[in-house]
């Protein structure tokens, strides 16, 4: 109980609040490596300026020394940017960028679960990074699509290159965006939003 | 380190689940289903502040008199997920927040219904 907490708190300015009726909220994960766009993409669909949350994680020290018999601590604090886009006055869509790489994977149980799809953001000079994300969230049965953000200067592969260099399977949508334009990533979403309730709807017909 | 006992459980989580998962009970589960706060969980407060009560608990009960997600709150209030969720227990707990949409301990992705999914694109339409 330090001086912190004498603070008002900021708290939501009054443009910031929700409808008093909303009650249904839906989580979408933004995830891509350093750099590739994901704050930029939460911040161009947002209706609220980012904001970021963080978690932090004690683990028992990589590599240490067993000698030594003495175990090392390491924190470590991950920062989450996030957004928010009411839908109407019941339903509530949040956005969050979460790193992609591996050593970021602590957080992801708390993200991913419950989360209805993601937005695998990938920067077409490093495909490759993309990989163990989608992996895991094929593991984890999130629905994605693959959103390739076009960096200045950055080659372009049409949709079907794209498909093929990172091995996917038809049924995943694989577009092209801007992320630092709204309407793209809306139309991002939009896409997403097609995939599952088009998946919804088939899975309906077979059972 | 052991014996007397008093820290037991704190600052001592070292679990494979690294977002301890705070279940949320106060006695309205149904079907004893398991439920959780998630990160957009929306909370209501449902009472005023009280006198005596933790500075966290005063500012969760006055930032949320209308909904506001769980995320926003550990954003406003510069607290970790994790340490927003212990709060939000107890108040909870006290029935002094509603929480909407909260989802179940073990589940994967959600399973969205299709009224939900046409709503979230009707609206991302409108934008």
């Amino acid at each position: 109980m330090d001086c912190n907490d004498c603070r008002t708190p900021p708290g939501p300015r009054r443009e910031d609040l929700l409808p008093a009726s909303a009650e249904r909220s839906v989580k979408v994960v933004v995830v891509g490596g350093f750099g590739v766009g994901k704050t930029t993409m939460v911040g161009s669909v947002s209706e609220i300026r980012p904001l970021t949350t963080e978690e932090t994680m004690t683990q028992a020290g990589v590599g240490v020394d067993d000698l030594s018999g003495v175990e090392r601590k390491t924190e470590t604090t991950v920062a989450m940017d996030f957004g928010r886009i009411t839908l109407d006055e019941r339903l509530v869509l949040y956005l969050f960028g979460t790193p992609g790489q591996q050593r970021f994977w602590f957080l992801w149980n708390g993200v991913i679960a419950g989360a209805l799809g993601a937005v695998v953001l990938v920067d077409t000079r490093r495909l490759e990074e993309s990989f163990p994300a989608m992996d895991r969230l094929e593991q984890g049965g999130v629905p994605f699509v693959v959103a390739a953000d076009n960096f200045p200067g950055a080659p372009v592969h049409p949709a079907r290159e794209l498909r093929s260099a990172l091995d996917l399977p038809g049924h995943v949508p694989v577009v092209d965006c801007d992320a630092r334009r709204s309407d793209s990533s809306r139309d991002v979403l939009l896409t997403l939003m097609h995939h599952l309730h088009d998946s919804a709807t088939a899975t309906r017909e077979v059972l | 380190m052991s014996g007397d006992g008093r820290a037991a459980g704190e600052g001592d989580w070292e679990e494979g689940t690294p977002v301890p998962l705070y279940i949320v009970t106060g006695g309205r589960t149904e079907a004893g289903e398991e439920r959780v706060l998630d990160l957009v969980t929306l909370i209501v407060a449902r009472s005023e502040p009280q006198p005596g009560m933790r500075p966290e608990h005063v500012s969760i009960l006055r930032m949320c008199t209308g909904p506001l997600s769980v995320a926003e709150l550990s954003a406003y209030l510069d607290l970790p997920f994790s340490a927003v969720q212990v709060l939000l227990a107890d108040l909870v707990g006290d029935c002094l927040v509603e929480a909407r949409q909260t989802r179940a301990a073990h589940t994967a992705a959600a399973d969205p219904d299709v009224e939900i999914l046409k709503a979230l694109i009707d609206g991302l339409q409108r934008l």
